[in-house]
């Protein structure tokens, strides 16, 4: 026990404050992803349904559902896409209710560290996460039927595009898991959330048959665009949007990219502030 | 020597209940201070807020010298933690957790890599270093969470609560930790519901209630307050108990206590063991059966009785500190 406390240099020269962000940011984000790799369990649940959700949607619907100009597959895949990777950010509050459950978030927060790294750790290994879910959606799609038919550059920005925005996403989420809790009500309150997001839009079918008002919300729903924008940089369009779509979908990649920021640039510090204020249970 | 912790006035409100309530407290370098105090009593409070975990609602505090809540990025740098819940990641390993501690506190690469070696070895957890802190037993899982607050070799150390729920053992040995830690000149601020771990551990203890300090003292002053030591028998028969209170008052240091209905002879005595094995000596000479016979040491229970009047009693306030039974904390 002489070891423990005698012979002590203090603590070596500390990181410059400026860069301690990212080094504290990737210690986080890798104790994140050495847990993805401990309990596989996590993701094999989180490839699973849309797996599931592909073959039911293609196979159940694709019989009944004709969008205009394209085969339903190619039209679904996208949509599949983009509601997987929203799913895929509510890791985020699920892992940190988590966290602040077991008292991790109290020993960081007692810590010299960034006060920002541990969400932006949390939000990087959730993105990397989406990553790999993305990589077997793809393999899914393409076995049945789904084909990237844009020029390799357009589908690399789609990638990046439903990855940018699953990670604003993930800093909304940041904010509700932190805020509720237990981590069991991030999944309820998410799927409170996610399930209306993705449906009342263009996901999984064309919105000309919703009714009025469900069809404005829709028409302006970001995730509308995101997957309007995925469909056109994958070249899986068909003949939308059609000519009397309003401007969010005519101009999907930069309506996404507004909302992106638009969300980062209200919950980034909101998440911020909430993790300082974080009590532990 | 100059106070390393600080504390003056510090105030914490939860809706109605004052978690703290006017709380002072002062640890000289290189001491421990034990803070012994029921469930809800503001012990927890008390050290988030020495470790920047919480603002208090009014009040001041100053650790190694520096203003808690004015300068909390300085405290952190200077302060290991161990709370209750012992905050290690149960998928990582034993090292990956104290490296990625290690890390956290601005160590290099190599430094932390061998910092967490070094106290796997200090704390008996080499073996099991590389297994995943999932299939570490609660003990085991203790030491790990108080290695994790020595990776940076902190001047200041707090401990919340770092034997409780762990079984006798494994409590014991968690005691051999921290004796010699604090052997090295560590400050050390300790929160327990057990008075034999207070009287174990720390120089001076702080007995706390309702979030106010109610005594203060070394061990040896708070047990004078409440009593020392007490022969407690029960007698096979009433007859018995005239003749036990005259033999047992010939040893205590005051009034003989009867209770009729249980039997039971109470006296309060010095001396311990060998006036134990003296007065059984002549309640056996004397002819007289014994049902149980114990000698009690002052416990947590008796502390308040005679301080507050009150029992230690369980509050499930907003503050609550833990969840651990009263049968258990009074032990």
């Amino acid at each position: 026990m002489t070891t423990l406390t005698k012979s002590m240099p203090a603590p070596g020269p500390l990181t410059p404050s400026r860069f301690k962000v990212f080094t504290d940011g990737a210690v986080v984000a890798k104790r994140n992803l050495i847990k993805i790799k401990r309990v596989p369990d996590l993701l094999v649940f989180s490839t699973m349904s849309p797996i599931m959700f592909i073959l039911l949607f293609a196979y159940v619907f694709g019989s009944a559902i004709h969008p205009p100009g394209i085969g339903y597959r190619e039209f679904l895949i996208p949509g599949i896409f983009v509601q997987t990777v929203i799913f895929g950010s509510t890791l985020t509050g699920a892992g940190l209710a988590d966290d602040i459950q077991k008292g991790i978030i109290d020993r960081f927060r007692s810590l010299p560290m960034s006060r920002s790294a541990v969400l932006v750790g949390r939000t990087t290994s959730d993105v990397l996460n989406n990553v790999l879910v993305v990589v077997i959606m793809s393999g899914t799609g393409l076995l049945v039927g789904w084909r990237i038919r844009s020029s390799v550059g357009e589908a690399i920005v789609g990638f990046l595009l439903l990855l940018a925005f699953a990670y604003a996403i993930s800093w909304i989420m940041a904010v509700v898991g932190l805020i509720v809790p237990s981590p069991e009500v991030v999944n309820n309150a998410s799927f409170m959330i996610i399930f209306p997001l993705t449906f009342i839009a263009n996901t999984f079918v064309p919105t000309q048959g919703f009714p009025t008002v469900l069809k404005a919300i829709a028409n302006w729903n970001p995730v509308s665009s995101l997957a309007q924008a995925s469909r056109q940089l994958f070249g899986n369009t068909g003949t939308t949007p059609l000519p009397n779509s309003p401007w969010s979908l005519h101009h999907p990649i930069i309506y996404t990219l507004l909302w992106i920021v638009g969300i980062l640039i209200v919950f980034v510090p909101l998440a911020v502030r909430q993790y300082k204020r974080a009590a532990s249970r | 020597m100059a106070d390393v912790i600080r504390a003056a006035g510090l105030v914490k409100t939860y809706g109605d209940v004052h978690a703290l309530d006017g709380l002072d407290l002062a640890v000289p370098e290189g001491t421990v201070l034990g803070l012994l105090g029921p469930n809800g009593a503001g012990k927890t409070t008390a050290v988030r807020i020495l470790t920047t975990l919480l603002e208090p609602d009014s009040g001041s505090a100053e650790v190694a010298g520096i203003d808690v809540r004015k300068r909390p990025a300085e405290v952190r740098a200077r302060i290991g933690l161990s709370g209750q819940y012992a905050a290690v990641d149960e998928y990582l390993t034993g090292f990956e957790n104290l490296d990625m501690i290690g890390r956290l506190y601005g160590l290099g690469r190599r430094p932390s890599r061998d910092r967490a070696r070094e106290l796997l070895e200090s704390f008996d957890l080499s073996d099991a270093g590389d297994r995943p802190v999932k299939t570490y037993s609660g003990g085991m899982r203790r030491r790990l969470d108080l290695a994790g607050s020595l990776v940076a070799r902190p001047p200041v150390l707090f401990l919340d609560e770092p034997t409780t729920g762990l079984d006798p053992r494994s409590r014991t040995d968690m005691w051999e930790v921290i004796n010699d830690l604090v052997k090295s000149g560590t400050t050390l601020l300790l929160t327990t519901q057990y008075l034999e771990e207070a009287d174990r551990l720390a120089d001076r203890i702080v007995v706390i209630d309702h979030g106010k300090s109610i005594a203060e003292g070394t061990a040896d002053e708070l047990k004078a307050q409440v009593g020392g030591e007490r022969i407690e028998l029960v007698v096979a028969s009433a007859e018995d108990l005239p003749t036990s209170r005259d033999i047992l008052a010939q040893l205590a240091e005051g009034a003989v206590g009867i209770d009729d209905h249980t039997r039971r002879v109470t006296a309060p005595v010095t001396g311990g063991a060998g006036v134990l094995i003296e007065a059984l000596r002549r309640l056996d000479a004397a002819g007289v059966t014994l049902h149980d016979v114990a000698l009690r040491r002052p416990t947590l229970d008796d502390v308040f009785l005679t301080l507050t009047g009150h029992a230690a009693e369980i509050e499930a306030d907003a503050a609550a500190d833990t969840d651990v039974p009263l049968a258990e904390a009074t032990r």
